[in-house]
């Protein structure tokens, strides 16, 4: 293989259809997918979710779904065409010339073998003896920093992090040395830190083996990259594909226009507008279009466009090939915006520091019994929220984000001695002792509206319910009440009688949020409100939650692990770290110099289109346990500004070092604005 | 193959409209195509018949005596032959369903209730409630069922309503545990937080959040035990527990002449015990092909 591989292109998909079989029809899911992935090139796929990226992916390997098939066109890995071999011929192929990454590392690998055995399969296979196997998996360890292989090799995948599961099928994946590696959302379940970890580390290894790469992801940032080339996808058609660079910033295709609009990038906040959305949705699959894919969606469509399929324009601006489906491709920047770019108010909060807060804390810690110790999940939180402000929480998992907001809500009892006050008066700390104006005054919206809405009950009946309890509504004055709420959600009444399932995500998340709303509260929980969702419909939910804030004066607790997202909603933002508070201030102030080093840390995982210009600072080492936190300062055993001994031995305090700006840490302000300066100079100048 | 399976479900893509209805549709099409659904249905369904209208299609009286017939074998005035005092064992095997049809089922139900019940509020409280309502139901599920249920019968009475009440509590702890293992993992979905966060009563919680939510494997449950509760019945009368002589019962027909099998005496054991057998497969062919519709 050796010696075809190098000129060969690693992957050739041409022209290729594939249907899956659903109630015994044939739907279309690829139509036509075209890309050329060279030796040692890196090739981005983008796309939401049901783009058909995966079956893109598996198609590739010729592994698709028992009820799908391969309509017609060709797929050629390294120079060999998959369609025509005989099976035996694809599984040697499989064997030793292509290998995968899925998404969910703890899946991939068998929880009942040992790390080092599951990655000596890959080395047997090829016909390798046990000591000889044993000794190359450790070498491969290695090379993925790991950095006790030989421990790690005696431990089940259940102990070990997603982090460092995600680098033993990375090793796995590279072990044969493959011509091409497949990256399918490789790091889409992983912390901000370590994501950052994972992707340098993929990076690295693809310059020493020269693997070519097929990276799948909805994430254009981390396409942005560690891609060469990038194709986006759109109903199972590549509407825009070229070099990275070009095509993100000088996109030829509406889609991929729109598609960059949602995301809240290079510090982008909620006062300089709203985002942009894409309107409508993804057509369902399988369904008949004749035209332009993109047609239905499209503010630039015109007759043209639904009858005529556009042809791939080269739209290359140098040498380098750049091509689109448009058939307007050199107007695609002028596609109109679907929403006005209002600008939303930041909170008063800011300028109105002695009005009372509408919820304030004071030293509210948790500690869990678990195997026999205790364990500090949440400790010594104390911050208080003005009406209509949004606090944004991050941190990694973990952290006890969660924790900490279902303390707030009375779900989880806080420890004695914690104190939460409701507009100055203090409340029980459990749910069911407090009166019905404090229910309704706290509400939450979950991640994930499939596990949040009940789905046996319809719309109607779970929104109405929240009405009844909540307001003690009914008859007529309910269904006003659920008419307006619907309302002002966009939720569409005439759906009102749907079950979840029958919904969209974002529809969902609509209707959790108007539930939400039911009560009027005073404050709303959102945990990662919009994770499970895609870009589009993440802008458009984001934009709604900004509306309903400033009519209503509903303070937010926004808790997210995107940080772009936190900083586009936040007026200020809280960073935790192991159930501590490390830093808290307006989100200007915490996204400028001087930073708590943590929070430096995390910021700079960013990739540089959403952070702006940063020193890398890459943070080692896992995350400690809860059970058994670092004595001194909790965050000394990542800290890229480490002091010395007083670290270990002294846990600091959290100071408020200037007005309204607190944090956890031994350095003062000045040394931090000193080294941190220092530290973008460098960088600058290198 | 999971990874199978996520492709799909990626591939998929946004929710189709009517996902839920063609799900539950689905579900139904297929228990309708699957021929062990339809077998095991049409032979319950047989036995259905005869329990309601058994003494109109029964060709003779069931309880009539005819000491002079007495042990003829299978004829064409006799299909099945005449017992020891000459009835008809057609026609009492016909009329037998009505018994073991009422009380099984009954039991069932009953059993299902309560153990559904146990098994929701073990789930939904954990804790102390879980651990001594588990630890109970685990010693209960230790011990033999027909000896317990012996030694209950003895205890209380021979009536139905106690073969009733005793095989309900025999298999109420079983499917109090299957319940409790669903309504763990439903307890975790945020809908139950969003719920307390209304301040709900925890009744509603439990009948009206999680339950219907759990229907799946207590339908399952139901049908499985249905099948057990069949057979222990027909123990229970063969062993001389539960359903008294002169009644046609199948457990107690076989029970009155096995003596006599040595003496080439067959059709008054074979054809009640084939009875029982069917009846037992039929229901467990249907929840069989339930528990497989289930688990797509």
């Amino acid at each position: 293989m050796s010696a075809q591989t190098t000129t060969a292109n690693a992957l050739e998909l041409d022209d290729l259809h594939v249907d899956y079989k659903v109630r015994g029809n044939w739907k279309q899911v690829l139509r036509g997918v075209s890309l050329t992935i060279g030796p040692g090139e890196s090739f981005g796929l983008v796309g939401e979710s049901g783009c058909g990226k995966s079956t893109a992916a598996f198609a590739a390997l010729h592994y698709l779904p028992r009820n799908g098939r391969v309509r017609s066109g060709s797929i050629r890995v390294a120079g060999a065409d998959l369609l025509t071999m005989t099976d035996a011929d694809v599984r040697r192929m499989r064997r030793t010339d292509v290998s995968m990454v899925y998404q969910n590392p703890t899946a991939a690998l068998n929880p009942t073998i040992h790390i080092g055995d599951q990655v000596a399969e890959v080395f047997t296979i090829l016909g390798d003896g046990a000591a000889e196997a044993r000794r190359r998996v450790r070498a491969m360890l290695e090379k993925v920093q790991i950095s006790d292989p030989d421990g790690v090799m005696d431990r089940y995948p259940h102990q070990l992090s997603g982090g460092m599961n995600q680098r033993v099928v990375i090793a796995m994946a590279l072990a044969k040395d493959p011509s091409l590696l497949i990256l399918d959302e490789p790091t889409t379940g992983l912390d901000a830190t370590v994501e950052a970890e994972v992707l340098d580390l993929v990076a690295a290894l693809r310059q020493e083996f020269n693997t070519s790469v097929l990276f799948i992801s909805h994430n254009l940032d981390v396409i942005l990259r560690m891609c060469d080339r990038v194709g986006v996808l759109y109903a199972g058609r590549i509407v825009e594909q070229g070099p990275v660079a070009e095509v993100f910033d000088n996109s030829r295709h509406p889609y991929t226009v729109g598609l960059l609009r949602c995301i809240p990038r290079a510090g982008a906040r909620k006062d300089q507008g709203k985002l942009d959305t894409i309107p409508g949705f993804l057509p369902p699959l399988g369904a008949e279009l004749p035209g332009c894919v993109f047609t239905d969606r499209c503010a630039l469509a015109e007759d043209i466009c639904r009858t005529e399929e556009p042809p791939l324009h080269d739209v290359a601006a140098s040498g380098d090939e750049h091509a689109s489906r448009c058939h307007f491709h050199e107007r695609a920047q002028e596609l109109p915006r679907d929403t006005a770019p209002v600008a939303i108010p930041l909170a008063k909060h800011q300028h109105d520091r002695e009005r009372l807060p509408v919820i304030r804390t004071r030293n509210v810690r948790k500690t869990f019994y678990q195997d026999g110790h205790d364990v500090r999940a949440v400790e010594d939180i104390t911050f208080s929220l003005a009406p209509g402000e949004t606090l944004g929480l991050v941190g990694e998992s973990g952290s006890g984000k969660t924790t900490l907001a279902r303390l707030l809500l009375g779900l989880t009892e806080p420890d004695a001695g914690s104190l939460v006050e409701l507009d100055g008066t203090p409340i029980a700390s459990s749910i069911t002792d407090r009166d019905r104006e404090q229910v309704r005054a706290l509400q939450i919206v979950f991640q994930n509206p499939d596990a949040a809405l009940n789905r046996r009950f319809s719309i109607r009946r779970i929104i109405s319910r929240a009405l009844n309890r909540l307001n003690h509504e009914h008859g007529a004055e309910l269904d006003t009440h659920l008419r307006d709420l619907a309302h002002s959600v966009r939720f569409d009444v005439r759906l009102i009688r749907a079950k979840p399932s029958q919904l969209s995500g974002g529809l969902k998340q609509r209707a959790a949020i108007a539930r939400a709303f039911a009560g009027d509260p005073r404050i709303v929980v959102c945990d990662e409100p919009t994770s499970a969702l895609d870009v589009s419909v993440q802008a458009a939910i984001l934009n709604l939650l900004a509306e309903l804030q400033v009519e209503k004066e509903t303070a937010y607790l926004f808790i997210s692990h995107d940080l772009g997202v936190v900083r586009y909603l936040s007026d200020r933002i809280a960073v935790l770290y192991l159930g501590r508070l490390m830093e808290l201030g307006d989100a200007s102030t915490v996204y400028g110099t001087p930073q708590h080093p943590y929070t430096e840390a995390l910021l700079s995982s960013l990739p540089r289109a959403v952070g702006g210009e940063r020193p890398r600072i890459r943070l080692t080492g896992e995350i400690p346990s809860h059970a058994n936190p670092p004595s001194g300062c909790v965050f000394h055993t990542r800290c890229p500004r480490y002091i010395g001994d007083i670290c270990k031995t002294e846990e600091p305090s959290f100071t408020e070092v200037e007005p309204g700006h607190f944090w956890r840490c031994h350095h003062s302000a000045d040394e931090l604005r000193n080294l941190q300066r220092s530290a973008s100079e460098e960088e600058r100048t290198a | 193959m999971t990874t199978t399976t996520d492709a799909l479900a990626t591939a998929a893509g946004p929710a189709e409209p009517h996902d839920e209805h063609h799900a539950q549709r689905e579900q139904l099409r297929l228990l309708l195509r699957s021929p062990i659904f339809i077998v095991g249905t049409l032979v319950v369904l047989f036995w259905i018949v005869c329990a309601i209208f058994g003494s109109v299609i029964a060709p003779k009286d069931a309880y009539a005596v005819d000491p002079l017939n007495s042990l003829r074998s299978p004829t064409g005035s006799h299909w099945f032959g005449t017992d020891d005092i000459g009835r008809d064992v057609l026609s009492r095997v016909i009329v037998g369903a009505r018994g073991i049809l009422i009380v099984a089922p009954l039991a069932t139900i009953l059993g299902t209730v309560v153990g559904t019940a146990l098994g929701l509020v073990t789930g939904y409280f954990r804790g102390l409630v879980d651990n001594v309502v588990s630890r109970f139901i685990d010693a209960f599920l230790a011990l033999p069922t027909v000896i317990i249920a012996l030694l209950a019968i003895v205890a209380l009475s021979t009536s139905k309503s106690a073969v009733i009440l005793v095989i309900a509590v025999v298999f109420a702890p079983v499917i109090a545990r299957t319940v409790r293992a669903a309504v763990l993992q439903e307890r975790e979905m945020e809908y139950v937080s969003a719920a307390q966060l209304r301040n709900e009563r925890t009744s509603y919680i439990l009948f009206a959040e999680i339950l219907p939510n759990v229907m799946g494997p207590v339908l399952v449950e139901f049908t499985v035990r249905l099948g057990y509760a069949i057979f222990t019945v027909a123990t229970l009368s063969f062993l001389g527990f539960g359903i008294q002589p002169p009644a046609p019962d199948w457990g107690l027909q076989v029970f009155e002449h096995y003596g006599l099998l040595s003496g080439g005496y067959w059709w008054p054991v074979l054809f009640p015990a084939l009875a029982v057998a069917s009846l037992v497969i039929g229901v467990n062919m249907m929840a069989d092909a339930i528990a497989k519709a289930f688990e797509r």
